[in-house]
């Protein structure tokens, strides 16, 4: 009897394994995942859809969200956050399951976010982090970029470095996620050295003309100006437009998503270095962030995680075809 | 002061004082002057003075645009749509394939029919000018957004030698730039004092109703204020795009408007019009180039900088209506 049952195990084993180097095998997990993440619906309320990062976001995210059947909705917030709590305000009464958000700073809709999560709505906040944390974050990583672009002008306009020390800072809006976590780190490293010093820390309000005004007053005022950090690269054609026409040797480190237009400014010599946050990768990050809240049975808020985009630096030496995106390759 | 006199009859007593806002302002400014010369180093270096006037000078155009419009009883709050507009029409037609020239021409063509539809809505229609210009604002820039382009910072063809050189290149040590706010406050200054449309111009925003009985062609004359304005706004538009190279439809929603009916009203270009000329403008621009370079050299933040400029607007309105009361005419017709 014993015999015989372990023959039939043994027969039935062979012929499974010749099945199986036949047909493959089914993968178990697929089918009930991939029904996890069917007709559900994402709502993403950027700060506009009309420069390159949310534009880019939105396109690699559509495309996942098509290839799994799962819808996803764009309300565009159009550099108001009236305009952006009324989306955000709207998104939640149609109770999707997350709601992706790019915030304008780090306070504006710091209550909308917290009403979403108490409806049961998962919220991933994108790049620009409101103080009040959710589910999750998905974007750069702005204190690690002070720190990499402080440390860079120590070592580039360090009194130590042959430099004059003295640097200036071109930041975003006062509020804004970019501006508050760099600058904060940008003192933190300067801190513990007196190798560097700043002598103007201006806003300039994301805006190239009010950024090259800015740079134009304290190049004059500090004729030895060794470097700039500016926060935006779109910003920072400004920046580099008055360096440029200041004819001095000024040190200009930028950071942006790596749009083309960044490889471009730093092969024509308006940026030295762009630290680039990959907005092909945080897309992919972020559809990542939205498989795993779909597939989790957690509540809106329960899982705190942030994914930080790995920071790529575009210099004169480091540049290659690879290192810029456009966005029609994104559609593709 | 006989610059701003009406040649329509009007029973308002003109400037019984001595002391207009102009000179008000002048006498700020060069105390401001005086301040700032000896506390801040480098202040009075020459080529910071230049700076000074370079980074108002795109506002100052704007601001004689506005302040045309304002002489003839009006205010005009789509200039800076229509500087944006126009000159991205411009930036995404070259980028097409158009020759630069003829983009440079369509985007011009563009700011004028803006400013001819704008003085049609107020000239003919009688839709008052701060309506009328809100809503045509709102319509360009949904226009930019929508059908124009994109995104909203378009950028330059590369290689534009000679357009670009007159945002960053200098004639005589001095930035092109400022050539062109220069010239362009003579053209208006000559417009203005010198042609018989010109002085229309301040009949019709002293007293519209007399201004048509002697036989002034006001509507004519309030399409062409329009029009000039769009010119005006037009040009401002290419010396920005040609100082960074770009230009960034997103300052259609910042401040920018009112910084530039700021420099008006408070260079002593009364809003109830028929008063003042390029000189009021030149005053205004030159206090708020100095209030920013300072600020800007003092690393004052920019909550602080909006505080101060709209502190200054504050004052300037109430020194305005000390100045210019209000009478029987203006409570008749209402401001603007």
């Amino acid at each position: 009897m014993k015999i015989k049952t372990f023959m039939a195990t043994m027969v039935a084993a062979t012929l499974a394994t010749a099945v199986l180097a036949q047909d493959g095998m089914v993968d178990e997990l697929r089918a009930p995942i991939l029904d996890k993440l069917k007709d559900r619906k994402v709502i993403f309320v950027p700060m506009s859809m009309s420069f390159d990062l949310p534009e880019g976001w939105a396109a690699v995210m559509q495309g996942e969200a098509e290839r799994r059947g799962y819808q996803l909705d764009i309300r565009d917030a159009n550099w108001s956050t009236d305009t952006g709590t009324r989306a955000i305000t709207q998104a939640i009464l149609e109770e999707p399951d997350i709601i992706v958000v790019q915030n304008f700073d780090v306070t504006s809709y710091a209550r909308t976010l917290k009403r979403a999560e108490d409806q049961g709505i998962h919220v991933i906040q994108v790049n620009m982090r409101s103080a009040y944390p959710t589910d999750a974050f998905v974007g750069a990583d702005w204190a690690g970029m002070g720190e990499y672009a402080a440390n860079r002008m120590i070592e580039v306009c360090g009194t130590s470095a042959g430099g004059s020390g003295k640097i200036a800072l071109v930041q975003g809006p006062a509020t804004a996620a970019a501006s508050v976590y760099q600058l904060n780190a940008i003192s933190e490293v300067l801190k513990g050295t007196d190798e560097i010093e700043i002598v103007s820390s201006q806003t300039a309000d994301w805006d190239q003309s009010k950024a090259r005004a800015i740079t134009q007053t304290v190049i004059q005022q500090n004729p030895d100006l060794c470097g700039v950090i500016g926060f935006w690269d779109a910003m920072d054609t400004g920046t580099g437009a008055a360096i440029a026409e200041s004819g001095k040797d000024i040190y200009l480190i930028t950071s942006g998503g790596g749009n083309e237009t960044a490889c471009q400014g730093v092969e024509n010599g308006t940026f030295d270095e762009v630290i680039s946050y990959d907005v092909p990768g945080q897309g992919r990050d972020l559809n990542t962030a939205i498989s795993i809240l779909l597939q989790s049975e957690v509540e809106a808020g329960e899982m705190e995680f942030a994914l930080y985009t790995p920071n790529k630096i575009i210099t004169k030496n480091s540049i290659n075809p690879t290192s810029c995106w456009t966005l029609d390759e994104l559609r593709k | 002061m006989s610059l701003g006199q009406p040649i329509a009859g009007s029973a308002r007593p003109m400037r019984r004082m001595s002391i207009t806002q102009e000179v008000v302002v002048a006498i700020a400014a060069l105390i401001l002057f005086l301040l700032f010369s000896v506390t801040l180093d480098n202040f009075l270096s020459s080529s910071n003075l230049i700076t000074l006037v370079r980074n108002v000078s795109v506002l100052g155009m704007l601001s004689l645009g506005m302040g045309l419009v304002v002489i003839g009883r009006g205010v005009d709050l789509s200039l800076v749509a229509i500087m944006a507009v126009s000159m991205t029409f411009t930036i995404v037609l070259a980028n097409g394939g158009w020759p630069f020239s003829l983009a440079l021409v369509a985007g011009l063509l563009f700011a004028i029919c803006v400013g001819a539809v704008t003085g049609f809505l107020v000239a003919y229609v009688e839709i008052p000018s701060i309506f009328a210009t809100l809503a045509i604002s709102a319509i360009v820039y949904g226009l930019g957004r929508g059908v124009i382009a994109d995104l909203d910072v378009n950028n330059l063809p590369p290689d534009l030698g000679w357009f670009v050189w007159l945002g960053r290149g200098s004639l005589f040590g001095i930035p092109v730039a400022i050539w062109v706010f220069a010239a362009m406050s003579l053209v208006l200054h000559l417009y203005l004092k010198k042609t018989g449309l010109g002085r229309f111009s301040y009949a019709i925003g002293d007293n519209l109703a007399t201004a048509r009985i002697t036989g002034i062609p006001a509507r004519p004359v309030i399409v062409l204020k329009y029009v000039l304005a769009a010119v005006t706004a037009f040009a401002a538009g290419a010396v920005t795009a040609a100082s960074v190279a770009s230009m960034n439809m997103r300052i259609v929603n910042s401040t920018m408007i009112y910084d530039v009916l700021l420099v008006v009203v408070l260079g002593g270009i009364g809003l109830t019009g028929g008063r003042g000329g390029v000189r009021n403008v030149l005053v205004g621009t030159v206090l708020i180039g100095l209030l920013l370079n300072a600020m800007t050299i003092l690393d004052i933040s920019y909550t602080v900088q909006n505080l101060v400029k709209s502190a200054v607007l504050l004052a300037a309105l109430v020194v305005d209506a000390l100045l210019n009361p209000r009478d029987e005419q203006t409570s008749q017709q209402g401001d603007i």
